[in-house]
């Protein structure tokens, strides 16, 4: 076997191979030859290919259909963004925005735990996976799913939306919580330290791939594709079905709260429009649009969208929404694996066809 | 163990009702460890539900006893791990994965969650076993969809095996089956029930039936009818009227039953 076939045939060696050049170019290419406006956009996308990855595990290979997304990168959001605004409050001043609103005369007591760096951080990752823990032990013990679990998880992300809107005085409502000035210290109107927002969210995004490839190749990975193919049957064999999906499901609302965390430092603001039915299910449509089963597919996908988003609107504006609509009906319909089964679709195609001429 | 009876499947006072439709009604049957059990009985007489009661999917009353433990009221991945596997009508596999992945999740609802989070390095001996017994042995890497339906049924079994089940109830395994696959499949199942395996089968292929079964429960309306060998149930008039309706044809399909040709009575066409 040549070395090249090696380096071409699936395993460790073409994934290391692949993960190498998908370093170098997200930390080497990308800053180099991007403007810093370009940059700082890219650095959001890669949130949002985060959040697709968590959701190619949940519902490409768990089959849960996750369109409340929003609720655990806005946990994880709002988290990092609290933290932050405390962090550049002077001691004894409440943070800007509740000083205007003036509802409140002092730190309301669920802001406190979230002065310290050594809690919220971590509580960026590990509350959304506490409350998609919980969720999902009380939704897949009771054997909800298809249709019912995606309603429901979407209705969960607009009930969290409209619960911020409505606490204002304590969440700064409509506007969120903006005007984010430093991150852990440094100033983030500096263009260097933007550069490191950038390179740290490039590196996030790598660790959950890597992440996400070790559960897909796993036993677990195959057992998770059983659930979702036959989840009686896995019961008849001796697994609790809602284990396995909760696992999932877990996993996938720790990468979309990471993300969260990540979104806040490139954009250096969070408001509920960020987090609420529409942009959870933007999340979805990337992924579907890349390919739900595969690895790269949600993650590529979902950059690429919102890169079209971003380009598109600029030339088109409303009328993005539309072709957006009309990507995603596209996709479903005809290519119901994304973008990544195109190769595969095609050679099928080929192949068939000297038969056909021949018969 | 006090007697044979007690290590094999004891069910006493089995009802299953639904919706107001009692299904099973009031069953006790005993299966032997080590028995090969054939329950027949014309549609609607209540065999699936016997299975779905014993394996913890459809709710019931009484008792079913596997060895010394209880298992009514358990949910069913707990009955699952007790050592009891069974097959659907309808072949079950995870399509979308290799016979060689089907079987591993077969073998593996006793690992831990740090192994369930490592790849599977070869192929466990247990499922090495099994892919023989099973003809699967050169299929190893095949997407269980794309296999005949006679293997998704093998497959089916071969779960069941390497599940380490000790009572194996298994839906019309043969069904759809081939005459030489039939009796591979009868043969294997013997095979099975040499030891301390226990296997019930559901059944409709009479001809299947005389050939491989040692014990014979018949069924009707949700209650026992008859109980014994084939040749013991094949005799009971009791049995032949249910299948026929009248007494007068009975003497004529005992004939057949019993008859060389192998014509294969089979009791849910002979029913209407």
């Amino acid at each position: 076997m040549s070395a090249l076939d090696r380096l071409t045939r699936p395993g460790p060696l073409r994934a290391a191979l692949g993960f190498g050049l998908g370093a170098l170019v997200l930390l080497v290419v990308a800053p180099a030859t991007l403007s810093q406006f370009r940059l700082d956009l890219l650095a959001k996308y890669l949130c949002f290919g985060i959040v697709a990855v968590g959701i190619g595990l949940a519902w490409g290979r768990g089959g849960m259909l996750t369109l409340g997304q929003g609720v655990y990168f806005g946990i994880g959001a709002y988290a990092m963004a609290m933290h932050l605004k405390l962090a550049q409050t002077p001691p004894g001043e409440l943070p800007d925005f509740m000083q205007l609103y003036g509802e409140v005369t002092e730190l309301p007591l669920w802001w406190q735990p979230f002065r310290q760096a050594s809690v919220a951080v971590p509580a960026t990752v590990l509350l959304p996976m506490l409350v998609a823990f919980v969720l999902g032990q009380a939704v897949f013990r009771r054997r909800i799913k298809g249709p019912y679990f995606a309603i429901l998880s979407q209705a969960l992300a607009a009930a969290m939306a409209i619960l911020i809107v409505g606490q204002q005085g304590t969440t700064g409502g409509t506007n969120g919580l903006t005007d984010i000035t430093s991150f852990f210290g440094y100033d983030l109107g500096d263009p260097v330290n933007r550069t490191t927002v950038y390179v740290v969210v490039a590196v996030c995004l790598l660790g959950c791939l890597a992440v996400a490839r070790q559960l897909m190749q796993s036993r677990y990975g195959e057992l998770l594709v059983a659930v979702r193919d036959a989840p009686e049957r896995v019961r008849f064999l001796g697994y609790d079905p809602a284990n396995v999906q909760t696992f999932a499901y877990t996993v996938a609302a720790g990468m979309a709260g990471l993300a969260g965390a990540m979104f806040v430092c490139a954009v250096q603001a969070i408001n509920p429009a960020s987090i609420d039915i529409v942009p959870s299910i933007a999340f979805v449509i990337g992924v579907a649009v890349g390919g739900r089963a595969t690895l790269l597919g949600p993650a590529l996908g979902a950059i690429g969208v919102a890169w079209l988003t971003t380009a598109a609107s600029e030339a088109l504006a409303d009328r993005w929404t539309y072709i957006q609509g009309g990507l995603f009906i596209l996709v479903v319909a005809f290519l119901p694996n994304g973008l990544a089964s195109l190769p595969r679709v095609v050679g099928d195609a080929v192949r068939r066809r000297p038969a056909e001429v021949t018969s | 163990m006090t007697d044979q009876t007690a290590a094999g499947l004891r069910i006493r006072d089995l009802r299953v009702v639904f919706d107001g439709f009692v299904a099973v009604d009031g069953v006790d049957l005993d299966v032997p460890r080590g028995d090969l059990r054939f329950l027949i009985g014309p549609n609607g007489a209540g065999k699936t539900t016997i299975v779905d009661a014993v394996t913890g999917l459809s709710k019931a009353t009484g008792s079913v006893q596997f060895g010394e433990q209880e298992l009514l009221g358990r949910e069913v991945h707990r009955i699952a791990r007790a050592g009891i596997g069974r097959t659907f009508q309808t072949a079950t596999v995870f399509e979308e994965l290799t016979v060689l992945q089907n079987l591993d999740i077969a073998a593996g609802a006793g690992r831990g969650f740090a192994r369930l989070l490592r790849r599977r390095r070869g192929v466990p001996e247990a499922v090495e076993r099994v892919l023989g017994t099973i003809h699967l042995a050169d299929a190893t890497d095949r997407l269980a969809g794309t296999l005949a339906h006679g293997q998704k049924q093998w497959l089916e079994i071969g779960m069941l095996l390497v599940q380490d089940a000790r009572l194996l109830l298994l839906d019309e395994p043969v069904a759809g089956m081939s005459h030489e696959e039939r009796d591979a499949t009868g043969a294997l199942l013997q095979e099975i029930a040499d030891g301390d395996r226990t296997v019930v089968i559901v059944e409709h292929d009479m001809e299947f039936l005389r050939k491989f079964a040692r014990t014979v429960t018949v069924l009707h309306q949700g209650r026992v009818l008859s109980e014994g060998s084939v040749a013991q149930v094949q005799a009971d008039p009791k049995v032949q009227e249910v299948y026929l309706g009248t007494a007068a044809d009975a003497a004529v399909v005992a004939e057949g039953v019993d008859g060389v040709d192998g014509a294969g009575v089979d009791g849910v066409k002979v029913e209407g």
